[in-house]
């Protein structure tokens, strides 16, 4: 595998955004936004559809002009004026835009030709990035006839191919299957570390985050609410968008005293050790943190439904009608629905927000 | 049985249609090749009004070629781009020139002829010339061009193509000739069809803006019906028939080939 990376330059920018803004017809979609993004790092822009993240990419790309000058920065140089066809970044579409008219190795060699690349180097680049994503056999196939996930890694290829500043990835795995979509995510991620290439990796997957970013930065109405190591992001969530995107949370309010949450829960019992002073609360913790117990101080709930992942499987259940948990047990204990549970959570594990964060 | 009696019946309208259209064709073929049309059968067959034809009449056929063709690439290069651009600008501005631009296709061709007449009837050269007959012809044609190559460019994700394609390093001319022009083939060759069939068969617009010297072969057609004998006139459809068939297969085989090379 490292033999196989020497063979490309390293090529990847720093990529730096100042106060970088975007507004379309008086909207702002892009609020002033700050980014540093190192030279070979793979930043995830995640978060719902509307959010801003691929209007950020396309900023970054050059397919949208932002508000102002001097706004985007590759490795210090002002590139905000250049179009795209001169700001020299690799792009991997959602839906691929690879040319119908071309075959799997004219499609990877388009950019090597454009360059004015003579023919024989470009055939022998393109065999070399085919054989990386392992389409050699496909060279001369049409790109109507090869699957979606060989036209995924074309497309991935031929982004390659140019030795883009930057690699920047727009839902490249959206529009596969999910057994397709997950074997890629793995695959891609290792690929993107082997050419040690600056990457923007855009979707709405937070599993597909967690897995390809070295950082991700969870987006809303616009602007960056977090930004982090995928691990940090999840167990220390910056508020409660950023908690409910990247997995479930489960949520209890209340008031604490000597260190106990009280929950008004109607009809059981519900209180969870947390720590501190007395204050009024909102505190989270992941499903796969809560563990039965059967000591006092628990939060006891009523189960309404279970479902099996294999190893574990996640009970639903509420500590008063309409307020419900979502917790992850081993899959060797039996509940039936209507029987109450009594269980706490690691305390190290328990997120407290401010309320009304 | 009722599907059968259905069928039958089915067979029945559309062999009478086609022979209701076929017939008058075929008697025409016939009336060009019989001596006298009017005696009939008995007074025997030559190719005297043919060869008569094409020594009256053999400069309009070659015009109406040369005029088709002409035609042809002026509408490719005003029509194909001309799509493109209104697609990439879209809105309600695009739309009004659409408009505009098929606007020819419902104004009747006299009127049409006589408003180029009124323009560009005093530069004497520019109005003696097949290059007249030309302007009309594609200003009639362009929609049908523009149409086609639009109808297309709506069914491709052509803006994804061309933003890929930016993406590789390609400036926007280059952008048009290697990845927008190869997916709209198809609309292309469906355009290019149907202006040379219109353009062989204008009659309309061509009558007016012709001079003795610029006559195209529907011109000389109504040339021949009006002053010469039945059998000549008849003879000189056959004429046309015999070019604008083969041409017609012609085109349509090229666009099935250019068709399948981007399928396979």
């Amino acid at each position: 595998m490292n033999a196989r990376a020497e063979a490309f330059t390293r090529c990847g920018s720093a990529i730096t955004t100042n106060a970088l803004t975007k507004t379309f017809h008086g909207h702002t979609v892009l609020q002033p936004t700050h980014l540093e993004i190192a030279s070979g790092e793979i930043l995830v822009l995640l978060g719902p559809s509307g959010c801003g993240k691929t209007t950020l990419l396309r900023l970054i790309a050059g397919l949208e002009q932002p508000d102002g000058p001097n706004m985007i920065r590759f490795d210090g140089e002002d590139v905000s004026a250049l179009p795209i066809e001169k700001r020299n970044v690799g792009m991997v579409f959602q839906s691929y835009a690879l040319f119908p008219n071309m075959t799997v190795a004219e499609n990877v060699g388009y950019g090597l030709k454009v360059k004015g690349i003579r023919r024989k180097q470009r055939e022998s680049e393109t065999k070399r990035l085919l054989a990386l994503v392992g389409l050699e056999d496909y060279a001369d196939r049409r790109i109507t006839t090869v699957s979606g996930g060989q036209r995924q890694r074309t497309a991935l290829a031929r982004a390659l191919a140019i030795k883009p500043r930057v690699l920047l990835l727009d839902e490249p795995l959206a529009a596969l299957d999910a057994v397709l979509r997950e074997r890629l995510r793995v695959e891609i991620g290792l690929l993107l570390r082997e050419f040690g290439i600056t990457a923007v990796y855009v979707t709405h997957d937070q599993a597909e985050a967690m897995a390809i970013g070295d950082r991700i930065a969870v987006m809303q109405r616009g602007r960056i609410e977090q930004i982090g190591a995928p691990k940090a992001i999840y167990h220390r969530p910056a508020n409660d968008f950023v908690a409910d995107f990247v997995g479930t949370m489960n949520r209890l309010e209340g008031r604490v005293s000597d260190g106990i949450l009280a929950v008004d829960a109607e009809h059981t019992q519900a209180r969870l050790r947390v720590g501190g002073g007395d204050r009024s609360a909102v505190v989270c913790f992941r499903p796969e943190v809560a563990r039965l117990t059967a000591g006092p101080g628990a939060i006891r709930a009523r189960v309404i439904a279970t479902t099996f992942f294999g190893a574990t499987q996640r009970l639903v259940a509420e500590v008063a009608p309409g307020r419900q948990l979502q917790l992850d047990l081993a899959s060797s204990l039996h509940f039936a629905p209507g029987q109450i549970v009594a269980f706490d959570a690691d305390p190290q594990a328990i997120i407290e927000f401010e309320k009304d964060a | 049985m009722g599907l059968r009696w259905t069928t039958l019946a089915g067979f029945a309208i559309t062999a009478l249609i086609a022979l209701f259209l076929v017939v008058p064709v075929l008697l025409s073929v016939y009336a060009g090749l019989s001596v006298n049309y009017a005696r009939g059968i008995s007074a025997g067959f030559t190719l005297d009004w043919v060869r008569q034809v094409w020594s009256l009449y053999s400069d309009t056929v070659w015009r109406s070629l040369i005029v088709a063709l002409m035609t042809l690439a002026l509408t490719l290069l005003i029509g194909v781009p001309g799509a493109y651009a209104l697609v990439r600008r879209g809105g309600r501005f695009a739309r009004i020139v659409e408009e505009l631009v098929t606007l020819p296709v419902a104004i009747p061709g006299l009127a049409l002829a006589l408003a180029l007449i009124l323009a560009y009837g005093g530069f004497g050269a520019f109005r003696q010339s097949t290059l007249f007959v030309v302007v009309g012809h594609v200003l009639f044609t362009l929609p049908f061009m523009m149409r086609a190559v639009i109808a297309i460019l709506e069914t491709i994700d052509w803006r994804t193509l061309d933003e890929g394609a930016a993406s590789l390093g390609s400036p926007a001319w280059l952008r048009f000739f290697d990845v927008i022009l190869p997916n709209v083939r198809p609309g292309i060759v469906a355009g290019a069809l149907t202006v040379v069939t219109l353009s062989i068969g204008e009659f309309n617009l061509t009558w007016m803006l012709h001079t003795p010297m610029t006559k195209t072969l529907p011109v000389g057609l109504a040339d021949a019906y009006a002053s010469m004998r039945l059998e000549v006139a008849s003879a000189y459809t056959l004429v046309f028939l015999i070019m604008v068939i083969p041409l017609l297969i012609g085109l349509q085989l090229a666009a099935d080939l250019t068709e399948k090379r981007t399928k396979s």
